[in-house]
């Protein structure tokens, strides 16, 4: 936009208050906007706060999970599998195969439905009424799969420590089948309806833009480093449960814009399938907790940093136990938290009419941010 | 209000979690060796970890070490935690290198008067809202930092809600 | 003007308003089904026999619901704007007609008038976003300017080439005059040809058609143009503050705005209640207000399809992409009156031009998606440093 140095011009404040169709949460963002480009942005967090961390030193340990199920609140099962991760490697517990696998499979049916979640939400942030609903219909078939397994849609409780709570039911694979089918032709129709669309090019192609080495810096993690040119994925590098079986592929995008960032999630999914549907093939009977949880978990005195890929970034539980019921420290790395500090280094420079598509584009949930 | 059961007054032997890092962690364990010596850092293993524990005033140059030498290269912070251990105040650092693939975790400890630690947001640029939230809940102060305003609590609030010190169970308005 | 004329004309004006008003609620209601069923969904289906009586009900909300006056607007202004907004949208309606000799005023001057007025709604959308206080209102009102604006140009070339094909600038000449023209003795008339229609102007002129449904979209502010009311960013933009019976003017001056573009298109381009030509009066009505109603659907289910455009983007659409077209537009059709070509030269010379804007469009997209950004390495790539 020209700007003439000799006009003079005073900066808008425009506040995106926490009560915003589209701030995904209760976030409040500040903008200094001359005309139409932000100048300066100064978010404004702590909404949620709910003090998650002071109370896990007062809960025993099965206890926890259910505090980790409501931090980032649409990936329930991927944030009670890395408590549970960090639980079981202090206390170096072996869980049986049957548990991993299951719990791998709701891990990534849950990147899914966070995807999709994410899918709709960015539609409507770009101005399109009709993905939200599409997404919603393939969310609502993995939801109802959730509800079978762990008798809940989202705040399941599922994944304790030593395994998980109860076996799947017995018509799990031909229903998980069937659901997948349509699933993958859900997914090819939300890809088709948005991705190649004139208008939603427009708005996100070259908008928003961060360099690799930018990204790393300010602590993105996950689907946006990847999307920044970074080959980066700790399902690989730091391998966690059985994921070493199961052949799936990475989406690195190369541009680090808006667009990159919503077609990496995108593909994600698609590669969620292929790996659960390898893994529903290899699953066989047996137990599915460790007979050492029947007592009352105290973990050896000691510190764990476990850390997982959740579907918005590197999720990271840093434990310190002191040997009795109660852990002493809990600390929660959560990926929003980082990715929202890169907010202003996307936000500057850019149109106002932007920041709500790049502010989806980073897909923030507020419950983990805020903890 | 339940009191809290004290755990002490079970008497059961508390055992330590033991040591077992894999063969990154090892050779990373004898490259620190080889740069820091034991009058600057302290270096052990916690589980998986290698652990390096410095003093506050050789933080920012260890820390410098470990980003630019290409040995280490740790570009990633991943975590800035901060423990209340009642005597001392530990701050830990969770880093990784996407270049080797290795991580390892830095700790400083710092008293309950006096918290003060620099602040290592002119090298990992990650760290400033973690510092932010550092000073917010635990009061603290990292010397360096752009703008330590509360984070997470609102304006006005009394008191460090992180710390064991603060009341947990003794509401007395509620 | 007696005074028996003067009743008479207010008792014509008070049906034609009723007329609208029913027509706005069945659009509403209209609009919810499509989208619903676009969405996969149902819309309405509670409110009496698969909904039909939800525009009642929207109604009667709407006129009990409090009107909140923010402290800070200006209070007169504030009061006036959706008024300003609604009153030109309703005095277009005087001179459109429904059929041959079914108009309020056949006025001569038809199409300049309608024009005319359609430009001084924008006044009231700035005294909405000024008055209300609210810097979202300020921003939208400013927005909804600087694109109605720029979206009047294209529209009015539009009309020009059409009422230059017709040599009038009477709503019911145009839809008479909507088959061939032919020159006699160096004078161009408008003939028939055998007393029958043959073609409407929209295959004459295809290029006149694009440009004025894109821009009467833009006009009444319509995805992929709402920027100006965008739900998800500026919450309303300068309704923002309007609530209860304030915003259902808004609302309803949306809405006629919708059926007078659609109207438009239906009258200027596709042959009115003509082609084919109906027996009676009543069965021309309703088949023009048939085609009017494809048209309006057209629009809903470009609303539930596409994402919107940002303001600059909007803004050189226009007049990087419009504005040229539109002149192009008006130059080939004089070329066209003045040697007397045949009818389907003008098509021929209009659709190389069509064909070069979708194509620059097409071009412009492909240009994203020429090459995926997004790879998908296997995993164990990753390890391989």
């Amino acid at each position: 936009m020209f700007t003439d140095q000799n006009l003079d011009s005073v900066d808008m404040m425009v506040n995106m208050g926490p009560q915003h169709p589209s701030t995904h949460g209760v976030f409040r963002m500040i903008l200094w906007v001359d005309g139409e480009r932000i100048i300066k942005v100064e978010p404004h967090i702590g909404y949620l706060h709910r003090g998650s961390e002071k109370l896990c030193e007062a809960e025993l340990y099965p206890q926890i999970v259910s505090l980790f199920d409501r931090m980032d609140y649409l990936s329930n099962f991927n944030n009670e599998l890395v408590y549970c991760m960090a639980v079981e490697k202090l206390m170096e517990l072996q869980i049986p195969e049957r548990a991993e696998y299951i719990r791998i499979i709701m891990c990534e049916l849950n990147r899914i439905t966070s995807h999709l979640m994410f899918y709709g939400a960015y539609g409507l942030d770009a101005g399109a009424i009709t993905p939200v609903l599409y997404a919603f219909k393939e969310r609502e078939r993995i939801q109802s799969l959730f509800e079978a397994v762990s008798g809940a849609r989202m705040m399941h409780n599922y994944i304790n420590i030593g395994g998980v709570r109860e076996d799947l039911p017995e018509d799990f694979a031909k229903r998980l089948d069937n659901e997948l089918d349509q699933v993958k032709k859900g997914i090819d129709e939300c890809d088709q309806l948005l991705s190649k669309s004139e208008l939603f090019l427009a708005r996100t192609k070259g908008v928003g833009q961060i360099s690799g080495a930018d990204a790393l810096d300010l602590g993105m993690s996950g689907p946006n480093l990847r999307a920044s040119g970074i080959l980066d994925d700790i399902r690989v590098t730091e391998p966690y449960s059985l994921y070493q079986q199961f052949s799936f592929g990475i989406p690195v995008g190369s541009e680090g814009d808006c667009w990159d960032r919503y077609y990496v999630r995108i593909a994600e999914m698609r590669e969620s399938i292929k790996i659960i549907e390898q893994a529903i093939k290899i699953i066989e009977r047996g137990p599915v907790k460790t007979d050492s949880t029947k007592f009352l978990i105290r973990p050896p005195k000691g510190e764990v940093y476990v850390r997982a890929e959740n579907p918005r970034g590197d999720f990271g539980v840093y434990l310190i136990s002191d040997g009795s019921t109660k852990p002493y420290r809990v600390k929660v790395r959560a990926p929003s938290f980082s990715t929202l500090q890169a907010l202003p280094h996307l936000l500057i420079n850019s149109y106002l009419a932007d920041s709500v598509v790049i502010l989806g584009s980073i897909d923030i949930v507020l419950g983990e941010v805020d903890r | 209000m339940p009191k809290r059961v004290m755990d002490k007054d079970k008497k059961l032997t508390v055992k330590e979690a033991s040591i077992c890092l894999d063969n990154r962690g090892e050779l990373l364990k004898s490259l620190l060796g080889q740069f820091f010596t034991d009058l600057v850092a302290q270096i052990g293993a916690s589980i998986d970890e290698v652990t390096l524990t410095v003093k506050p005033e050789k933080l920012l140059q260890t820390c410098k070490i470990l980003k630019e030498d290409p040995t280490f290269s740790f570009n990633y912070l991943r975590c800035l935690s901060i423990v209340d251990y009642i005597s001392r105040m530990e701050i830990v650092y969770h880093i990784y290198s996407m270049e080797n693939l290795h991580k390892m975790v830095i700790k400083t400890s710092v008293t309950e008067d006096s918290p003060k630690v620099p602040s290592v947001t002119s090298i990992w640029p990650a760290s400033n809202w973690f510092e932010r939230e550092g000073h917010d809940l635990f009061g603290v102060q990292f010397i360096g930092h752009p703008d330590l305003s509360p984070l997470l609590l609102y304006e006005g609030f009394e008191g460090y809600p992180g710390r064991k010190s603060y009341p947990f169970h003794d509401y007395d308005e509620w | 003007m007696t005074f028996l004329n003067v009743i008479y004309l207010s008792l014509l004006v008070l049906a034609l308003f009723t007329f609208l008003l029913i027509v706005v609620l069945i659009l509403t209601y209209l609009e919810r089904k499509t989208l619903g069923r676009i969405q996969m969904r149902m819309g309405p289906m509670r409110v009496g026999f698969h909904g039909i009586l939800q525009p009642l009900a929207d109604g009667l909300k709407l006129l009990v619901k409090e009107d909140i006056l923010p402290a800070w607007a200006d209070k007169k202004i504030f009061w006036l704007a959706p008024i300003v907004v609604f009153i030109p949208s309703f005095m277009i309606w005087v001179t459109i007609p429904l059929a041959e000799d079914l108009v309020l005023q056949n006025l001569d001057l038809g199409l300049f008038y309608i024009v005319a007025l359609s430009v001084l709604s924008v006044i009231g959308l700035v005294m909405a976003g000024w008055s209300s206080g609210n810097k979202y209102a300020t921003f939208g009102g400013l927005r909804a300017v600087a694109q109605l604006i720029s979206y009047e140009i294209p529209l009015i070339m539009a009309i020009l080439g059409v009422a230059m094909l017709v040599q009038s600038l009477k709503l019911t000449d145009i839809v008479d005059g909507n088959f061939v023209t032919v020159t006699i003795d160096g004078h161009r008339t408008i003939r028939n040809l055998a007393g029958q229609h043959i073609l409407p102007f929209a295959a004459i002129q295809p290029l006149g058609l694009f440009i004025f449904f894109v821009s009467g979209l833009a006009e009444i502010g319509r995805t992929p143009f709402d920027i100006h009311h965008a739900e998800s960013e500026i919450v309303g933009g300068p309704l923002v503050e309007y609530s209860g019976i304030h915003w259902a003017i808004f609302f309803l001056a949306e809405y006629m705005n919708t059926f007078t573009i659609s109207i438009l298109t239906v009258l200027l381009f596709f042959g009115g209640w003509s082609w084919p030509e109906m027996p009676t009066t009543f069965l021309s009505v309703l088949w023009f207000l048939i085609k009017t109603l494809v048209v309006v659907m057209i629009i809903f289910w470009i609303r539930g399809t596409y994402p919107r455009l940002r303001i600059d983007q909007l803004m050189s659409f226009a007049w990087k992409l419009l504005v040229p077209l539109s002149f192009i537009n008006i130059i080939i059709t004089g070329i066209f009156l003045f040697y007397g070509w045949p009818f389907w030269s003008l098509t021929i010379m209009s659709l190389p031009f069509l064909l070069g804007a979708f194509y620059i469009i097409y071009k412009k997209s492909s240009s994203y998606t020429k090459h995926n950004t997004v790879q998908v390495y296997p995993a164990k790539w990753a390890t391989q440093k």
